[in-house]
């Protein structure tokens, strides 16, 4: 019987401090160290953007930042992973558009719902960038339609990363935009869709824009998708002053787990628009032609669910999802 | 952007400062590590690194960063050849012979010469790399898809000579382990393939853990069967190579140097695949073909002397275009983006003091690595008369923990005790195991080249005989297959499979 009670009052205790632990742990967020998840490749666009924050985030939560990899299935693994998750804050993943819209429409079972994912914060986007070798006959945008156009349909190629992606969509939207046929070829990753161009094994790359500043000099960027000019790339003129309506890119933000408390997600959004408006970080971002974008949680939401519905008419007129 | 003494000077000048030559070292010794733990490897080590090029200056990262890629190399061979784990999937091939060489108490000999060829490649293509680069980059954009093709195609050939006298058997395991690879996620499209709706096997089966797997697992569970005691009962008594043992390799160094140098400038071109063609080229132009697969010492000369050549002729395209081979240059260019530093003519003509630092320090790290690998070896062949019974528990316990930290997934380990269980009764059963590894490594870039060619044909597979390096690949392929099957009418085809050793 004593020894029941010694028991219980043990057991009291050992649950007291567990509650006081995890009160005061979300009193104080963060207390420990941050697991940051990169869904893709190390040396990719996502984890070139991690490692520049990196620095920066640690001085802006006051905690270790720990960059992890976890890589499948074009990233649907790390976000279904995500989404089983402890929704604690301490593991937060980066995540992109369109992937997290696309893969759920078109896989069936992505192993996650593209709304399950909790915004953080959106950091940065990358415009659509169509590129040709530098001695390529085509100046602008308009002798390269008119070119493709008295070609048979289907010549003329288009090299880019992934199926589905940002740059199989703006290249399915000049084609539609423009009444041309070009040949969509999948690469495994930006870096690997550039030799293609470079030994002229395809007609043009629709890339972002980061590689025209990367190989500036050997290509020449025709157009890029985005609203305005870029600030960092002056020179190239939009799909939409060279009257095609052609808007797309990828864009780059993080995310936690379904149901982490809101108050943590703030902490983390404000540490990362802190990081975004660090100069040196956004020194880096320019200099790489990452567009740099500050956008909060809610921001950040209704971006996505703009983005579902623009996608899902569009995979619908392309008939690669049913109607 | 050309070659002058008077930069490679500065180069050395900058790179002998004591500062660099201990990142240097650092590089050096983490490189060799990676490389020995299998499935840990130089990605994985980089990667892991990234962040201290905060802290660190550019031209101390990149050495140290640039170090343990090819310091790798180094260190793959030692468990290859010591205990049949071949430490990354470049050194798959030289499992096959220096296994044997160990357990005819040779090791030491072996692993001296793979040191030495890793030395002699390492060398050999920093001078090239000194000299030509700018020139050499062009030969990195030649290859387009259908070129890709052609190359992994006669790649996959070389699954004939493999076999040896089982052939049928050779072809069945071929087949396994392309089905294998077919699993998860079509490269292209993004298609799911034989996943039966699970999210876990859309991300397809890691070579690494099938080679693991079908090596180290199958070996303990071969020994723990036959009751071995200890992997060679030779007394170790001397482990510098005699003259007799270099002889043969002096050749293989120099060719293997030259092949792996030459499809290392090719951006996807891994240090696994250059491997295998070198090993077979070898056995091609050997005088005792025979010999290959039981224990000769070419064997083991020519994977660890190609990977070598391969890791350094990575920085050609790296540095020329920007444009990374392999997923550890990957990680390095992310390092060179953080510092501000872009690839392509113009960090030659800006930031020479960087790029020439870094080239020099490759000639010192490959001298380090010399110096650091060889008298290791009295320590490494002392793991062959280990008692089993302490041994194959640590193997498989290395086995586990390699194979999880490559992706960090518990499927993983999954794969690679069920591709043990396979290996096991391949072995039993005669079937040779490196047709299956290759064809499991070889496999998604074949078909990404093959759909993309075929895109860009509009469908006609003639664009693999009308492009001229596409079809004097595919000529080379079909005269090997051609005289593979006429070998094997004639039934001359040279003895690999034996009852000791199913490979």
């Amino acid at each position: 019987m004593k020894k029941k009670i010694v028991g219980c009052i043990v057991l009291a205790a050992i649950l007291a401090l567990v509650w006081v632990g995890t009160a005061s742990a979300a009193d104080k967020f963060p207390s420990k160290r941050i697991n940051y998840k990169i869904c893709f490749n190390p040396g990719g666009e996502s984890d070139i953007t991690a490692r520049f924050q990196e620095a920066a985030l640690k001085k802006a939560l006051g905690v270790d930042v720990n960059i992890t990899y976890q890589i499948g299935g074009g990233g649907a693994l790390c976000w279904a992973e995500l989404t089983r998750t402890t929704p604690d804050g301490y593991t937060i993943a980066g995540h992109n558009l369109p992937h997290t819209v696309l893969q759920p429409l078109e896989m069936g079972n992505a192993g996650y719902k593209t709304l399950d994912l909790k915004q953080i914060y959106m950091f940065e986007s990358t415009p659509d960038v169509l590129l040709v070798r530098s001695d390529s006959p085509y100046k602008t945008l308009k002798d390269f339609v008119e070119a493709a156009k008295k070609l048979p349909p289907g010549v003329f190629t288009v090299g880019g990363s992934g199926t589905s992606s940002a740059n199989d969509l703006g290249t399915t939207m000049l084609n539609k935009a423009a009444g041309i046929k070009l040949t969509y070829i999948p690469f495994g990753g930006t870096g690997s869709a550039i030799p293609a161009l470079l030994g002229s094994h395809v007609t043009a790359l629709m890339s972002y824009s980061t590689m025209a500043v990367q190989h500036k000099g050997r290509f020449r960027a025709l157009a890029i998708a985005s609203e305005k000019r870029m600030e960092v790339l002056p020179d190239i003129p939009t799909f939409k002053e060279q009257g095609y309506d052609v808007v797309e890119g990828a864009y780059r933000g993080v995310a936690a787990p379904p149901g982490t408390p809101d108050e943590i997600v703030k902490i983390l959004a404000d540490a990362f628009d802190k990081v975004m408006k660090d100069p040196e970080v956004k020194k880096k971002m320019d200099l790489n032609a990452f567009k740099t974008e500050f956008m909060g949680p809610e921001e950040s939401l209704a971006l996505v669910k703009k983005k579902m519905v623009e996608y899902e008419q569009i995979m619908k007129e392309l008939g690669r999802i049913k109607k | 952007m050309g070659f002058s003494f008077e930069y490679l000077f500065q180069g050395f000048a900058i790179a002998l400062t004591w500062q660099n030559l201990f990142w240097a070292a650092v590089g050096c010794f983490i490189g060799t590590l990676v490389g020995v733990l299998p499935g840990i490897g130089p990605v994985s080590g980089i990667a892991i690194l990234l962040p201290l090029t905060t802290v660190l200056p550019p031209t101390s990262a990149i050495i140290m960063m640039a170090s343990i890629y090819y310091g790798a190399m180094y260190g793959g061979s030692t468990t290859a050849i010591v205990v049949n784990i071949p430490g990354e999937a470049s050194s798959v091939p030289t499992a096959m012979d220096g296994y044997q060489l160990a357990k005819q108490g040779k090791a030491g000999p072996a692993l001296a010469v793979a040191a030495i060829g890793s030395f002699i490649a390492g060398t050999i293509s920093v001078i090239a790399l000194t000299l030509f680069a700018p020139t050499l980059a062009q030969f990195a954009v030649v290859f387009g898809p259908p070129e890709y093709f052609a190359l992994m195609f006669m790649g996959l050939s070389l699954v004939i000579s493999l076999s040896g006298r089982a052939l049928l058997k050779g072809i069945i395991s071929t087949a396994l382990g392309l089905t294998a690879a077919l699993v998860g996620q079509d490269p292209l499209t993004g298609a799911e393939r034989l996943t039966f709706g699970s999210v876990t096997l859309t991300v397809g089966m890691d070579f690494i853990a099938i080679i693991v797997g079908l090596f180290a697992i199958t070996e303990v569970m071969v020994n723990v069967e036959q009751r071995i005691t200890t992997i060679s009962e030779v007394e170790v008594k001397n482990w510098m190579p005699t003259w007799d043992d270099l002889k043969p390799c002096w050749g293989t160094f120099l060719r293997s140097s030259a092949v792996g140098f030459l499809l290392g400038l090719l951006p996807g071109c891994a240090p696994s695949v250059t491997s295998f063609v070198a090993y077979d080229l070898e056995k091609r132009v050997s005088k005792h073909p025979e010999l290959f697969g039981n224990g000769a010492m070419e064997g083991v000369a020519a994977p660890e002397t190609s990977n070598n050549a391969t890791s350094t002729a990575g920085f050609v395209p790296l540095f020329s275009f920007g444009l990374p081979t392999a997923p550890s240059m990957a990680v390095l260019l992310g390092g060179l983006m953080m510092y501000g530093l872009q690839p392509g003519p113009m960090l030659f003509i800006q930031n020479p003091d960087f790029v020439w630092a870094v080239i020099a320090s490759m000639y010192i790290g490959n001298v380090m690595l010399l110096v650091l690998n060889l008298p290791l070896i009295g320590v490494w062949v002392r793991i062959v008369r280990i008692p089993f019974y302490i041994l194959g528990p640590m193997i498989v316990f290395c086995a586990l923990v390699g194979t999880y930290s490559v992706r960090f997934q518990t499927f993983d380990i999954w794969v690679m005790l069920i591709f043990g269980v396979i290996g096991y009764f391949m072995r039993k059963l005669g079937f040779p195991i490196a047709p299956m590894v290759l064809a499991s490594v070889l496999a998604q870039m074949l078909e990404t080249a093959l759909g993309q060619s075929l895109l860009i044909s509009q469908g006609s597979p003639l664009v693999f005989f009308t492009r001229p390096i596409a079809a004097v690949f595919m000529v080379l392929a079909f005269l090997s297959i051609g005289r593979g099957i006429w070998a094997q009418v004639k039934a001359k085809a040279p003895e690999v499979v034996t009852d000791d050793a199913e490979y």
